[in-house]
This record gives C-alpha cells, structure tokens and sequence, in this order.
C-alpha cells in the first residue's frame, strides 16, 4: 500500500469538541464534478482514492477491497482502488461499467458528489447526462497517451454543456518520470485544441492517481509544478448556483399550493436572482404583473430567498398562475416564443424523426414539438459540421424546434434550468433526446393568427353542416380509397359539402418532393393534417385517405383539430386480403424488393388503438362499409 | 433551515445541507404534480424521518398531499411502533399499515423462515400494498451511498407491470427535468434522498431537532449474542436458546428493522451529537449491523431486482 496520512480524517475536533465540529461543518457547501476519460485513463482509480483520502472508507469495506484487489485487481495485488467504485453484478462480470455513477465524499470545506461515466460506446449519453448537473470537470489524460480524439470529445461535450470550469488532470505522471517536458508538452497541445472549441479557461495539474501525488498534497516528485493539487482546487472552485444570483430573479411554478380558500401560493425552485416580499414580478407567458406579498416556507416567512432555494410565493393580487408558468422580476421578464434554434444530443436507438410530435419538457413545463432536419451534425470526435437528414444515438446536431404553446425560456448559456430541456417519446414515455436552447426565431415572434370576421362556423353554418375531417388509415390496397370514394358520392348527393384528399393524388403534386423513408411519411402526413385543417375551416367535410402506418402522425393530426371533429376510420383489412388483391401490383414489387420501405413489408404498420370506427373489408363490402362510415358522420352531424 | 440557520450565514452561499434539502424538495414537487397516487413509504427509520420532514417542508402550508405507507412485519421493535403513529399524526397525514396476509396466515417469522420472512413481509408485502392501493408513486428513503449497486440506480426508478427494476434500461436524468410519464401499469418509485450521505442525514435530523427513535442512542437494553451480532430481546416471542440469558449492555442501533435481524452495538453515545462522533470515528460501514447483506456481494442488486426496496 502506498498510501499516504489520509489528511481529512482525523480531525481532532471530532474526538474533542463534537459540537464546535457540527456547527463547522454545517456550513459547508457543495460542489458536483464529472470525470471524464475512458477506462484506461485511471479514472476509477482516481476516484477510488479521492474516497479513500478523504476516508469515505470503512474498515471492512477496505478489508473487502483488499481481499478483492488480490482476487481480481490488475494492480499485483496492490490495493486496486478501481475495485471500489464498480457496481452492478452485470458490470463486474464484463469489466466495464455502463452507466452514470454518483459517488460522495467531504471534506472540512466541502461535501462532493462526483458523476462517474464510463467510457465505451454509450459514452456520449452518459457523459451529457453526467455534466447536465456537474459545476465542474475533471478531464483525464494519460501522460504516455497525451491529446486523444477522446480528449476532444469529452472537452467539446464538457463545453457543449456549458461547464465554465475545466481541469485538465494529466494523469499517470508516476510512468513518465515524473516529466516537467511532458507535461508542458501535453498543456500546450491542448491550449491548442481549446482555443478551438472556444474553452475559455482551463486548469491542467499534473497527478498520479495510482501514487496519490497532487492529489490531497503536493507531490515531492514534482517540485516544478506549483499550482493547487486536485482536491485542493475542487475545495476552491466557484459553484454555479452562486454565479446564478447575479441574474434577475425567476422561478418556473412546479406546483400550486392551497391548502385552504385563504392561501393560493406558488411553489418552485428558485432557478436565478433573489426574491423579496414587495418586489414586483411578473408571469409569463401571460405577462400579468403584480407584487410578492410573502415568501413562505415550514421555518417561517422569508425577507429574502435566492437561486437554488425551494420556496413558496404568495402575490398581492389574484391573478392567473399555475405550473409551467415562470414568475420573473417585473422590470426584467425573459423571452417568451414558440420557434427557437437548439442543440439536441439524440439519446435513443430509435432515429429522430423530422416532422414528429414529441413532448418537450422544459423548467416546469411539457409540450408538444416539432424538430426539423437538422441544419447540420456534428462529428464529435472532430468538431466537422456533416450534412444529415436526421439524428442517430448519440448524435450530436443543430436543429430547428417548434412548440405547440408559447415557452418562457432563457438561451441555455445564460440559464440552464430555463434553457436545458428534453424530449419525450409520446408512445414508449422514454426520454430521447437532451437539448440546449439557443435563441428564438425571429419568424415566431413576427407572425401573428390573423383574425378574420367570417369564421370557421360561419363558413360550415352556410352550408347547413359540421365540418369533419373523417380520417382513413390502413394497409396499401385494404380499400380506403374504394371506401372514401363511395362516402363522398353519397355525401355529395345528399346536398354536403365535401372534399377528398387521397395519398396518391396529394403525392403528384403538394408533396412530390416527398419519398417514402419514416420522415418523409411524417412530413406527408404533416402537410395534408394542415390542408385538412384549412379546409375544415372552410366548413367542409374532409375525407382522406392515406395509409398513414404511425400513430404519433396521426395523433398529431387529432390534435390539430377541434374536439370531436376528427373522425379516424380504421380499415382493417389482414395484410394476407390485401396482398393478395394487389390492385396496383405493388406488393409483388415489394417481395421482389424492387420496392423499399412498403407499408407490411418492410416498413410497420401501427393499428389504431382507438379509432372511431372499424370496418373490416374481409367481412363487408365496400358500400356496406360506405354506409356504417356515412351512418357515424351523420352521426356526428345532430 | 431554521431561521437562525438563514441569519447565521451569507444568503449568497447555501450551505450542503440547504441545497440538498432545496433538491429534495423540488423533486417530491414534481412528484405531485404529475402522479396520480402518490404514496410515501415510511419505515420509521432516521432516513424515513428525514423525509417525511422534508415533505412537510416541502408543501406547507399544506400537509403533504398523499398518505404514508408502512410495509410492516409485525416484528419490527416496539418503541418504532410507537414513534410511527404520533409523526403520522404530527404531519397531518393518513398511515396506512400493511401486513402480507399470507406471511401472517403462515406465521412466518425472522427465527424459523431465514431469508422468506424478508422476502414475504417486505418484498411481497409492498407489491401487494401497491397493487391494492393502486399507488403509482412510491417515495423511498433509499440513498446513493448505501452501497454500490444503489450509485446508479436513477432518482426516478421505473418498475414494470411486476415491480421488477431493469438496470439496463433506466431513462436518463438531466439536469432538475424529471420524466414522469409512464404507461398504465408501471410504477414508478422516487428516491428524494438520492444524494444524501448518512452523514447528511444525522447532521440534518440535529440541525432540524428531528425526532427519531430512541433505540438510535445509548441505553442499557437486554440482549442476547447470536452469530456475532449483539440481539435485542424486545418481546416475548423471542425464543432463548438452551442457556441463553440476556444480559443488560449499554447498547444502541445504528440501523432500524426486524429486531430479531438487527444487530446493535456497544455505545455510549447517548445524545445525537455523541451518536454523530462516533459514527464518523467509527471504523464499520452501515450496514454491517444488517443481516441482509451478509449472503453475497451482489445480494442487494439481486433482491433490487425482484422488487425489494
């Protein structure tokens, strides 16, 4: 064991003056860093003796540890203080570890919570979700290996993050001497690199995880560095929630308390600023202003609460508030849009799709958006802006983003908490992408809902009717055309006013720019909901038909219209029927893959799960089935 | 923090504590938010205690907005009976006490049944509460620094229809946004004390004059030494041993569940301040004293797994 005295244990005052201790140490703050490097940089070795010095060890964890270091240690049977810092059973087995690990120790000065992530393929995912709660970077270098495309990656995404505080820990210094040369050299190639991704700072200090050196105390192999050691720096570092106090006050409404008619406060986590009971605030988006009367918490009301506190509002005038909302200094409100530019880094194995509606959650709030193509992807391990339609696993790209509401946001660099936000999968509820807001678009803020006098009642009112969109989806060839066909001729002769859209005819012309991969469908499904849109307002009947295989497409097309008026028609016809009656010959296309990306065969077709109407062509004829979708218009008509 | 806290220091630097507790809070926030029925399990340990006093904090001036739930064995000790009712009523919430009524009919117990009576009291117990009570949401007093497999178990854990946790397929956390949305049939439990370290806990329950059970400090208890642990005999059902005789020690626990499955130790820490020392002189981790662990190195992990907190 080459350990040296672990420096923070024995503090006299525990043993002397229990009390004088508590009272030290109830003040001390809190500081969360990430490492960042791949297994061989000694990055669990490095934290293993973090933990070690600052005696975070027990005794019979320290006699397993020894036991495990002979038994499966690579260090000949040395203590291996990466042992201590492994985790799941699955991982041990593999050797690696797979996720995002915290870990805690303390000092007299400091309690910290350090984010391990490991370093294979999943690395870039982890590594954002590490760094979205870390104050501060350790990025780690092995002295033989110097700048890797690693090192670049991990310093980009660091950045990319936004952490202002960067260490860069030249590792393994034990295997080169102890080299002043080779660390100089290192410092100086990464300066380079830096200066290049727009680094503005950074703090290099040459360690050995392994020996300890520089890591609690200087190290005596070393006398030419003279800078802090590593612990010494992380007790000294700022930490961010204090540089968020500087900014004017705002807090996202998580909750809204009344626990009877006499109290209604507004409960949220501090996010920037400081707030006082008389201080004039105002709420976005709806941008009502009003004063704070009370800062309310269990230990009695506040005369002041600042960045990084939960607390609970109440206002001097009633007004409208409720979750989501952001509650901002009156004179200093942020910026409110629905179109804005991010950067998203793509966390599922499912591809983005340009076009679909996913949940976005930002602050406190969770709405429906839209991504388009990205303007760009970024090659993380190069920097190189690639032209890409879409965004893969742990893609990185910039991308266009549209909202179904107004958000209240502030640019990701200048507020995380308002800035930072994720996407949400509609159907599998998995989180898939983080993103970072840039700024809004100017179009969004510009282009205001003209308001016309002759409205959408009006227009279906004079033709004695309910404007409808009757959706049909199915397999190629299960009879949505034959079907629609059949209902707009009835309709027609009854007097209705009527429109069909069909998938093909739409294709020779509003979307012939479109083909036939899963964005493509979702953007040919966009374009004809908003089409239905129009001429709903125009107060027709609107039947379309389109194979529509998705359900957040057509999802997102009910959502567009008005409560009640969207009619989804499910034809039902097995894949075998339809196949078989090959109308337009295309099957046999498909199965002889001359055609790529075909509705049941080599591209998915999702059943509706609550259509409003099931006809089954294997059963009914096509006029039969006409007349059940006519019977539930006529319906939906009274 | 007390108010004295909020003076005694500059507003500009929130202390560990302060930004522990904020976190805390912000996180049982979201949860009532978004779930539907929520629950917060209530083990009446100094975790539990911690917890059910950062829910008040955390929606006062309302009394937290979903009920306690105990998973009980009926072989927990007595003086943690006692505790638990008056802080149920204390918060102004509801308690619900659920005992697995197959353990009970079976009359399964920690002397005869070895690791089944934690398997069908607590593991079983609590899935079938959550079944019966259709909770969605269950708070755990559970921390990050306990032990190793739980370092990267997520804040928000989402179990499967069967209340299994799949640590392969765990959503990503970032920054304070919490996906909370779930299918019908999940469940989803929620660790607010996550980045808390037993010392964070001890420090906080004194700092908050926290009232938490009185087998934590030194008292001269009866007990009895089995397979090295040091056994409190709480109640008549404890069988002795041919020749064994309790003795009285000066004994206090560092860990609360079964008493016949905790192990106390010798002390003479009588007061919270004597009980921090001594922790932090202490030279054995936490859950040493618990019987649980003893099997395997993954065992926590394993039993995780199958639906055990």
């Amino acid at each position: 064991m080459t350990a040296q005295d672990p420096v923070y244990v024995t503090d006299a005052l525990i043993a002397q003056d229990i009390d004088a201790y508590l009272v030290k140490h109830q003040h001390k703050t809190m500081l969360r860093f990430i490492t960042c490097g791949s297994v061989d940089d000694g990055k669990s070795t490095l934290i293993g003796r973090l933990l070690y010095d600052s005696k975070m060890i027990f005794e019979d964890q320290l006699a397993s540890l020894e036991y495990d270091s002979k038994v499966s240690g690579t260090q000949g049977g040395e203590i291996d203080f990466a042992l201590l810092v492994d985790g799941l059973a699955a991982e041990r087995e593999q050797g690696i570890t797979i996720d995002v690990a915290y870990r805690f120790f303390a000092t007299d000065k400091r309690k910290f919570i350090v984010a391990d992530t490991p370093g294979h393929e999943q690395y870039t995912r982890n590594m954002v979700t590490g760094a979205s709660t870390a104050d501060l970077a350790v990025i780690l270098i092995d002295a033989r290996q110097g700048v890797l495309t690693q090192t670049r990656r991990h310093s980009y995404l660091v950045n990319l993050l936004g952490i202002r505080n960067v260490v860069l820990a030249v590792n393994k210094m034990d295997l080169v001497d102890y080299s002043a040369e080779r660390f100089y050299e290192i410092v100086s190639d990464y300066s380079h690199f830096a200066k290049q991704i727009g680094m503005d700072s950074f703090l290099p200090i040459p360690i050995s995880g392994l020996k300890g050196d520089n890591i609690v105390s200087k190290s005596p192999e070393m006398p030419w560095y003279q800078g802090p050691t590593l612990l010494g720096h992380l007790e000294d570092a700022p930490i961010s929630d204090m540089a968020m106090q500087d900014r004017p006050f705002r807090m996202a409404v998580q909750w809204v308390n009344r626990p009877h008619l006499d109290f209604r406060g507004f409960s949220g986590q501090i996010s920037a600023g400081t707030v006082h009971p008389g201080d004039p605030v105002r709420v976005l988006p709806s941008g009502k202003t009003t004063t704070v009367k009370s800062i309310v918490t269990f230990d009695g009301d506040l005369t002041q609460a600042v960045a990084g506190q939960s607390v609970t509002l109440t206002f001097a005038d009633e007004i409208d508030c409720s979750r989501g909302d952001v509650i901002t200094r009156a004179d200093a409100p942020c910026e409110v849009a629905d179109q804005f530019e991010a950067t998203l880094v793509w966390m599922s194995e499912s591809d983005m799709l340009p076009g679909r509606p996913y949940l976005l959650k930002i602050g406190t709030q969770t709405v429906s958006a839209t991504i388009t193509e990205p303007k760009f992807e970024v090659n993380v391990n190069t920097m190189e802006h690639l032209a890409s339609k879409t965004l893969g696993l742990n893609a990185i790209g910039v991308v266009n983003i549209s909202t179904d509401r107004p958000v209240p946001f502030e640019a990701y660099g200048d507020n995380p908490d308002l800035g930072g936000f994720i996407l949400i999968d509609r159907m599998t509820n998995a989180t898939i992408a983080a993103g970072m807001l840039h700024f809004a678009l100017r179009r969004s803020q510009n282009i205001h809902w003209q308001v016309t006098d002759v409205n959408r009642d009006a227009h279906a009112a004079q033709k004695n009717q309910r404007a409808k969109v009757v959706w049909f989806t199915g397999l190629s060839g299960s009879g949505k055309s034959t079907i629609a066909n059949i209902v707009e001729r009835k309709l027609h002769a009854m007097g209705k006013h009527t429109f069909l859209l069909d998938g093909d005819n739409v294709r020779h012309g509003l979307n012939r720019d479109l083909g036939f991969t899963d964005a493509d469908r979702v953007e040919n499904i966009r374009r004809v909901g908003e089409v239905a849109r129009l001429m709903s307002d125009a107060g027709l009947i609107v039947l379309t038909a389109f194979i529509s295989p998705f359900r957040s497409e057509r999802r997102m097309v009910r959502d567009m219209m008005a409560s009640g008026e969207f009619i989804e028609v499910y034809v039902d016809t097995p894949l075998e029927v339809a196949e078989q009656r090959d109308v337009k010959g295309l099957y046999r296309k498909a199965r002889l893959g001359q055609l790529k990306n075909f509705t049941g065969i080599d591209s998915p077709y999702e059943a509706p799960e609550q259509a409003e109407l099931v006809v089954n062509t294997a059963a009914l004829s096509a006029e039969d089935a006409a007349d059940r979708v006519i019977e539930a218009i006529l319906r939906s008509q009274a | 923090m007390n108010s004295q806290a909020h003076t005694a220091i500059t507003p500009a630097t929130l202390t560990h504590l302060q930004r522990l507790e904020a976190e805390s809070i912000h996180i049982m926030r979201e949860v009532v938010a978004n779930a539907e029925n929520p629950v917060m399990l209530y083990s009446v340990g100094k975790d539990s205690a911690c917890m059910l006093h950062l829910a008040r904090k955390a929606f006062h001036p309302s009394s937290p907005p979903f009920p306690l739930l105990h998973v009980d064995t009926t072989w927990k000790f007595r003086a943690m009976y006692h505790l638990r009712d008056r802080a149920a009523t204390a918060a102004g919430m509801d308690l619900i006490v659920h005992h697995n009524p197959e353990a009970m009919a079976q009359g399964i117990n920690p002397f005869d049944h070895g690791s089944l009576h934690t398997d069908m009291w607590k593991t079983e117990g609590l899935k079938q509460a959550l079944t019966k009570y259709n909770f969605d949401v269950a708070f755990g007093g559970a921390r990050r620094d306990e032990e190793k497999s739980r370092a990267k178990e997520r804040i928000f854990s989402f179990r499967s229809a069967n209340h299994r946790w799949d640590p392969k397929n765990q959503r990503p956390e970032l920054w304070k946004l919490f996906n909370t949305r779930k299918a019908r049939d999940e469940s989803i439990r929620v660790f607010p004390l996550s980045n808390w370290t037993e010392l964070d806990i001890w420090q906080y329950i004194h700092l908050e004059n926290i009232e938490i059970v009185p087998l934590y400090f030194s008292e001269p208890r009866p007990v009895v030494e089995r397979d090295g642990l040091l056994i409190m005999v709480d109640d008549d059902r404890f069988p002795l041993r041919d020749g064994e005789v309790p003795q009285m020690r000066s004994v206090r626990f560092r860990t609360l569940g079964c008493y016949p499955l905790t192990g106390a130790v010798e002390s003479n820490a009588r007061t919270l301040p004597e009980v921090i020392q001594e922790m932090l002189l202490t030279t054995t981790s936490e859950r040493q004293g618990r019987a649980i662990d003893k099997d395997q190195a993954a065992s926590m992990e394993k039993k995780k797994q199958e639906g055990y907190f």
